[in-house]
């Protein structure tokens, strides 16, 4: 039987030349490897998934492994909203207004059915998914969702952190993503 | 609740709005009082002052819809702590224009409640200081707890009657 000679590490080195005493990379890559691994999340947490949210930051999960430990409570400072339970259509412009606070480049993930897309709220005063009102990265689906769920989702958001391109955001289609959602 | 205690609350109303009255029940045993909706807000008033009754409690307020009667129904529930008895007064409303007058000049605490009946039913309270939605948004164009409009969001695309029952 093959046995898997694969070691994993929290990040891997990134393409480069390598010598004695230097290592040359591109600088895209070195700030996708910081950033990566600094993500602070902001957890924008309204029922039971965020219950879920908390075993995720206690020690038995712990986020905090992957470069997430500091959460962030001020939308201005968080690189990360997390959106976590169902979100009532009188929050969605609350909502709405936290995700206009952070600044770019900023990502979003949405735990579980409520968020995703209304669950089983199908009601006249649940907002049908957050992507709605604002654009969505990844979505965890789940209800609600494990931890190891919301920490593959983490992981998947960090993939997408560490090969953005740096002018991604300045681009006409990110511009005319976010415009289709009425932002800026 | 005893018969004695259902008749004198009968007798306070009718001692001064004799005719109101509609019928007396006991629901559960929850005496229930329905009335002609004209003078409700007298009746409230008359049994809160009258020293035999006292009620100045108000439990709660909310509307019914009885789509097959075409009617809205406000029901007021009162209570008086003292004595520790309970009544409940209901009136029938046109569902067309469900207008009634304010409770609020009476009790106070009628105002987040009759902005929750204007919310859910669509009850118009004349001379309510501030008769806006309280729990949905500004924004809706309905009244959901009437019975003609769906409870599912009407905005989906992705689910139709044959998969989702709905």
């Amino acid at each position: 039987m093959e046995t898997a000679t694969r070691t994993y590490s929290m990040s891997e080195k990134p393409e480069g030349y390598e010598g004695t005493g230097f290592f040359a990379t591109s600088l895209e890559k070195v700030v996708g490897l910081a950033r990566k691994n600094s993500i602070w999340p902001l957890p924008f947490a309204t029922s039971c998934c965020g219950i879920e949210f908390m075993a995720t930051m206690g020690a038995h999960y712990d986020l905090a492994r992957f470069g997430s430990e500091r959460l962030s409570f001020s939308p201005r400072q968080a690189d990360l909203l997390m959106v976590m339970g169902t979100i009532a259509k009188k929050m969605g412009p609350v909502l709405r207004q936290v995700y206009e606070q952070m600044a770019e480049p900023r990502w979003v993930i949405s735990v579980g059915a409520c968020a995703s897309s209304g669950g089983i709220f199908d009601t006249y005063s649940v907002l049908q998914g957050i992507d709605r009102i604002i654009p969505v990265d990844v979505y965890v689906p789940g209800c609600p969702p494990r931890p190891e769920q919301i920490i593959d989702g983490v992981m998947k958001i960090q993939q997408l952190v560490e090969s953005e391109s740096l002018r991604r955001r300045d681009s006409a289609e990110y511009k005319a993503m976010l415009n289709k959602y009425g932002i800026e | 609740m005893e018969v004695v205690e259902q008749e004198k609350i009968v007798g306070v109303i009718n001692e001064k709005f004799d005719g109101e009255i509609l019928q007396t029940e006991m629901l559960y045993d929850f005496l229930t009082i329905t009335l002609k909706k004209d003078k409700i807000i007298e009746v409230i008033r008359h049994l809160y002052q009258h020293p035999s009754t006292q009620f100045q409690y108000l439990t709660t307020l909310c509307g019914v819809h009885y789509p097959e009667l075409k009617q809205i129904a406000m029901m007021y529930q009162l209570h008086n702590l003292v004595s520790n008895v309970q009544v409940r007064l209901k009136i029938y409303l046109p569902e067309e224009n469900p207008t009634v007058p304010t409770l609020t000049p009476v009790f106070a605490a009628a105002n987040w409640l009759e902005r929750e009946t204007y919310d859910f039913f669509g009850v118009i309270f004349q001379g309510h200081p501030n008769l806006k939605r309280i729990l949905n948004v500004e924004e809706m164009t309905i009244f959901p707890m009437r019975k003609e409009y769906p409870l599912e969001d009407q905005t989906r695309e992705d689910k139709n009657d044959t998969m989702f029952g709905r």
